[in-house]
């Protein structure tokens, strides 16, 4: 293995001190390198998760006793839709495809930059202005028709807030796009040329099916906003029953987006979980076409399945059958997925740090959310609990469990690639078990609640549900207190931290090849392959024969 | 590790120097990538008209009477012109492609200042249409959908003479164009042809449907 | 990747399958059932609960066993045997899924036609066919816990029978509409206008839901059905009330900041109870339906702002109607009606 001769000789760079300590303000200027944008993507939209976190947290509070006695009921619907957007478009969006996807897919397939490097800029300047805006709309009243913002609800209430939802909504569709065609034409055109696509690491193939999905379902969110917009401002009826409009051609608009989205949302966690078990298990990745292929099945499926959620929207029954049929396989290549994550590990030599759990942890949340998931594709069920706190769980289960868990995993493997330091081990293993813990307890009993009869964004609900709701108002304190150690471990290690060195997990990937933290154009000679991304334990083999 | 610099020397020699150098060799190197991100922005624009398109037919086939009982039928023959304009606009611009190929700098203004007039000619059109309807964007559903689609439109040739009159402005500098490189020259067309699709579903669509 | 010998294995999927299926039978998690058509979407859930507690305890158990067994040892800095994949293994994981979602789907498709939770424009024909025998389903529910291709076939086999033991008698038709924030109710044959749902046991019911400003959404988590009444749109809902009682009848549909309150009961009486309270209104509603409904529409608000616990509270009240519609809509609606 060369890595050996390569780590050595530049374990101490002074270029980690360097990248830290002097050019920080070049985190808050309109820096081309990707790395730097994918810096400031991961740590503005980790500022936009407290705040969405933070209104989570009011919600929960409100929801601790049956009355309304925290805040008013206008309020607490502004609440849970700003919570919604923030986490939807400002935090998980950003952080996966803007932070890990700017960060590393360039290095990943040995680029010096991404394609566009300008655009890429662009696109990451458009979110602080947007999510500022989106918050600022709590001064005349924000939007509080949900994060679906459904006609003719959301033309009646809140016009300011709704207006500025509206544009920030386009703004950050528009980034998002940008972002997307970035990623296709750097992944496709811009690798070493001795990375044939089936040689990719499996978090391109993810990010691939990704961007198709942002460049193919966002342009039509921002069509239904324009609509929307002509009937909040202009005063026509195209979503508006009582002008001869309908509503409902909103809904299919809507989640022929929202549904890619959660794909958007998902898809690049499951790159890297692919990335990280294999580092840790010390093993090769299981199935390696399987998962890759899987990822371009289940970005095609994602974009076939959206009436799912209208299935009590007065949407045909032919409709109903083929969307719920076909929502119901996407099962299929997921499960490839679960499955092969599984197999890479088991057999393997677990090494249980953070990034490890995390992603341990990934794996078995996210198979939860997935199974709702397939019950609420049913759709005789789904009719039962549609708009419940069922739902509420399932996606917390998915976005959660999954996309959050996925990103903290990816948090504790790079964070020695991008500061050049490790986060401490000890409190990352106490953020991982509070997490664990606080995350089931908020969530786990949503389900019964849905079940029971609680529906969704409801300030007051009947005292029978009272009990239940204290312990998921308790957990979510929980899961509020598990973020401190990691924002503290973060702040900390990322000047005083273990230095990491080149190549601290011993991975295979490029991005392990070039210095911690990278220079500027990442590397100083185009690395050429040698082995496969996930080419563990040959070396024992070979020895083994020699000897 | 799944890559390797196979020369150690090389690495020290390019660390200790600047890493500008390497940046200079690398950008030469690596291919024009804007036309396959050009075309790809495309599709996703085509994706927001097909998206308000479908929006438009399921309207219609919703609504019990299409357009709604009481509009003024719509008068075919200054849209029938305005297409004709538009879809022969895209020959005249294809030539300035031919031009710039084969070196006409001169030739490829030209023809992008008629491309340019004709455009113009379709926008002042349409405004000519609207001032002239009977219906309102706020009349009903169909006058709605019909003011936002072409307006929407409109906005993009717009848009495609903008992008022409920069290309004429930067091909003022001698050799900013040449038949090797004239990537503004292929974006400013392929963006007009697309303009020009779209320009006729949407006259399948409001107008003869 | 190590394969556990037949043994283990045969006596581990046993253990699972027969956990899974009690979890399936035992979870407890429904509210009572008060329809024909809850009994069946139960079957159906227990079905996918069997199905998922079994997925759950496959991949859960895979992963406590690795990370208890395959740990680094301390000092063991070597990879472990490079294993790149396992065809008969995959091919194994996608076709048991593949079938597992595939008979998932033709029993929801014959529980949804059965309970005609669908004929939602309206569209009502092909109701009432094509139902499995519910005896036949938590068997093959069961069998399903287990991912082994042997179940999936039940469903089909099972033979067609009719819903409800009424599904011959006509059906007490109700118009039900949604506006902020109340709940009227009217019974076209005989002209009763109401705030509540009152139901005899065991008729077929068919509701025509509609809305008169936002979405809202009929759910009576009792009777496992929810239908949104959409503004400009008429939907329907057909159903056999089974169980005399008095349910919730709560708004789904998030429809602005009193949404929470926007709910009423459903009661379920015995034909006879029906019958007398049938007579007793229509004496009422013969006078002047329109002011009835006014009533009604007053009434649903009080009661909303006793349960938001303001008790009758008159700033509220008038809060609300300002929020909500003017007396003079009211009287409109009523009049449509
Ligand atoms: C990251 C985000 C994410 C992800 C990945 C998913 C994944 C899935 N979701 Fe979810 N979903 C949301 C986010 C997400 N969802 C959100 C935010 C909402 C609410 C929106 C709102 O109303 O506010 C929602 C709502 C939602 C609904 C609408 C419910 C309603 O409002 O009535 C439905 C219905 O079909 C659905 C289905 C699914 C399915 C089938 C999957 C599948 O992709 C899951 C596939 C995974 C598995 C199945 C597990 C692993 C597989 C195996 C172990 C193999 C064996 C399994 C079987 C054979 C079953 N989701
Ligand atoms: C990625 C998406 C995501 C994430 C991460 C979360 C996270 C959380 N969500 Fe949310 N949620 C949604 C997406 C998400 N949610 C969506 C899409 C909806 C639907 C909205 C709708 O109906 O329209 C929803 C709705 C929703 C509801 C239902 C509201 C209703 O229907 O009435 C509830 C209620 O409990 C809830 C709770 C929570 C909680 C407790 C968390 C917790 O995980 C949050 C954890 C807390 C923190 C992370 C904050 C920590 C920080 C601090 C305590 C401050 C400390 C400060 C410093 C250290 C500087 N969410
Ligand atoms: Cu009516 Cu919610
Ligand atoms: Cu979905």
């Amino acid at each position: 293995m060369t890595q050996a001769e390569l780590s050595d000789p530049r374990q101490l760079e002074p270029l980690v001190e360097a990248d830290n300590g002097s050019n920080w303000r070049e985190y808050f200027s309109f820096s081309t390198d990707h790395k730097v944008i994918g810096i400031q993507y991961l740590v503005t939209s980790f500022v936009f998760y407290l705040i969405g976190g933070v209104l989570a947290e009011l919600v929960r509070t409100e929801l601790a006793t049956p009355q309304v006695d925290f805040v008013s009921r206008e309020t607490y619907n502004a609440l849970f839709t700003i919570h919604a957007t923030i986490m939807i478009f400002l935090w998980i969006i950003p952080t996966l495809t803007g932070g890990f996807g700017n960060f590393l897919i360039p290095l990943m397939i040995g680029a010096r930059d991404m394609a566009f490097p300008k655009l890429n800029a662009i696109a990451f300047w458009m979110i602080p202005p947007a999510g500022i805006l989106l918050l600022c709309s709590f001064f005349v009243g924000p939007a509080s028709a949900g994060w679906t913002s459904y006609p003719p609800l959301s033309l009646t209430v809140n016009k300011a807030g709704e207006a500025i939802w509206i544009a920030g909504v386009i703004v950050l569709g528009t980034s998002s796009i940008m972002a997307g065609l970035n990623f296709v034409v750097t992944i496709l055109k811009m690798r070493i040329p001795s990375m044939p696509i089936k040689k990719m690491p499996l978090f391109c193939w993810a990010m691939l099916a990704t961007s198709a999905l942002q460049l193919t379902a966002t342009p039509v969110l921002t069509g239904a906003m324009i609509l929307l917009s002509f009937d909040l401002l202009v005063g026509t009826a195209f979503f508006n029953p009582t002008g001869g409009g309908d509503p409902i051609v909103y809904q299919h608009m809507f989640w022929f987006y929202s549904h890619p989205a959660v794909y958007i949302m998902i898809l690049p966690a499951f790159g890297m979980i692919s990335e990280i078990l294999p580092v840790h298990a010390r093993k090769p990745i299981f199935g390696y076409l399987a998962i890759a292929y899987s990822s371009i099945a289940i970005s095609f499926l994602g974009l076939i399945v959206w009436a799912h959620h209208m299935f009590t929207s007065g949407t045909p029954d032919w409709l109903r059958m083929f969307f719920m049929i076909a929502t119901m396989v996407i099962a299929v290549p997921t499960g490839i997925k679960v499955f092969s994550w599984v197999a890479t590990i088991w057999g393997g030599k677990l090494r249980l740090n953070s990034a490890m759990l995390f992603a341990i942890g990934f794996v078995s949340m996210f198979v939860v959310g997935g199974l709702s998931g397939i019950m609420v594709a049913s759709v005789p069920f789904d009719i039962h609990v549609h708009d419940t706190y069922f739902i509420v769980a399932h996606l917390h289960y998915v976005l959660f469990g999954g996309s959050v868990f996925g990103i903290y995993a990816g948090m504790y493997h790079w964070f020695p690639k991008i500061t050049g330091r490790l986060l401490d081990e000890t409190w990352g293993k106490v953020h991982f078990a509070l997490t664990f813990f606080g995350f089931n307890l908020t969530f786990l009993p949503m389900h019964v609640l849905g079940l029971q009869g609680m529906n969704r964004r409801v300030a007051e609900y009947d005292p029978k549900f009272a009990t239940i709701n204290m312990i998921c108002t308790i957990g979510s304190y929980i899961l509020a207190v598990s973020t401190i150690p990691f924002v503290i471990n973060a702040i900390w290690s990322w000047s005083k931290g273990k230095i990491a060195g080149d190549n601290p997990w011993n991975a295979l990937t490029l991005e392990w090849l070039t210095t911690s933290p990278p220079p500027v154009e990442n590397f100083h000679v185009d690395p050429v392959l040698t082995t496969g991304p996930y080419d563990y334990g040959y070396e024992e083999e070979e020895e083994a024969l020699v000897s | 590790m799944q890559g390797s610099i196979a020369d150690q020397s090389s690495i020290d020699l390019t660390h200790s120097e600047a890493t500008a150098p390497v940046a200079a060799s690398h950008h030469a190197e690596h291919p024009d990538l804007r036309l396959f991100g050009f075309i790809l922005f495309l599709t996703s624009e085509s994706m927001l008209f097909l998206g308000l398109f479908v929006a438009y037919l399921t309207f219609r086939s919703v609504a019990t009477s299409w357009p709604p009982a009481g509009t003024p039928d719509l008068e075919l023959l200054l849209p029938g012109i305005n297409t004709i304009i538009l879809l022969s606009s895209s020959l005249v611009i294809h030539k300035a492609d031919d031009a710039v190929k084969s070196n006409d700098i001169a030739g490829m203004r030209r023809w992008f200042l008629i491309t340019m007039a004709m455009g113009i000619t379709f926008l002042a059109g349409q405004l000519y249409e609207y001032a002239h309807l009977e219906f309102g964007l706020k009349t009903n559903l169909f006058s709605s959908t019909f003011y936002v689609l072409t307006g929407f439109h409109g906005l993009h040739v717009m848009v495609g003479v903008i992008l022409m009159s920069i290309v004429l402005w930067r091909s003022r500098t001698p050799g900013h164009y040449s038949s090797e490189k004239h990537f503004g020259v292929e974006a400013a067309e392929i963006y007009w042809h697309f303009v020009d699709v779209i320009w006729v579903l949407l006259f399948l669509l409001l107008y003869i449907l | 990747m190590k394969v556990p010998s037949t043994i283990t294995a045969l006596v581990v999927g046993i253990t699972l399958t027969l956990a899974s299926l009690w979890i399936g039978q035992n979870h407890g998690l429904m509210p009572i059932s008060a329809s024909v058509e809850a009994k069946k979407i139960d079957d159906l859930f227990n079905a996918m609960m069997a199905i998922s507690a079994g997925l759950f305890f496959i991949v859960q158990g895979a992963i406590l066993y690795s990370v208890f067994f395959f740990r680094r040892r301390p000092g063991d800095d070597t990879d472990a045997a490079p294993i790149e994949g396992n065809v008969p293994l995959e091919i194994l994981w996608t076709a048991v899924p593949t079938v597992i979602v595939m008979w998932l789907a033709v029993y929801s498709f014959d529980v949804y036609k059965a309970v005609d939770g669908g004929n939602a424009i309206g569209s009502n024909h092909m109701a009432h066919q094509h139902a499995p025998t519910m005896a036949a389903m938590p068997g093959s529910a069961m069998a399903a816990g287990m991912p082994s291709g042997s179940m999936f076939s039940n469903p089909l086999a099972a033979p067609p029978i009719s819903v409800g033991e009424n599904a011959t008698e006509s059906p007490l038709v109700v118009n039900v509409q949604g506006l902020q924030y109340a709940w009227i109710m009217t019974y076209p044959e005989t002209g009763i206008v109401s705030g509540e749902l009152r139901l005899p046991q065991n008729r077929p019911v068919r509701l025509n839901i509609s809305a008169n400003d936002v979405i809202h959404a009929f759910w009576v988590p009792e009777f496992r059905l929810k239908q949104d009444a959409i503004p400009g749109q008429e939907t329907h809902l057909s159903f056999t009330p089974n169980r005399v009682g008095t349910y919730p009848l709560i708004c789904a549909e998030l429809c602005g900041a009193y949404h929470g309150g926007m709910n009423t009961r459903v009661i379920v009486q015995s034909p006879e109870e029906y019958k007398a309270w049938e007579d007793s209104q229509k004496t009422v509603a013969a006078k002047d339906p329109v002011t009835v409904a006014a009533l009604i529409y007053d009434e649903a608000m009080a009661s909303q702002v006793k349960a938001m616990g303001f008790g009758s509270d008159h700033s509220v009240m008038s809060h609300l109607r300002h929020e909500a519609i003017s007396m003079a809509e009211v009287v409109e609606i009523a009049q449509s009606l």
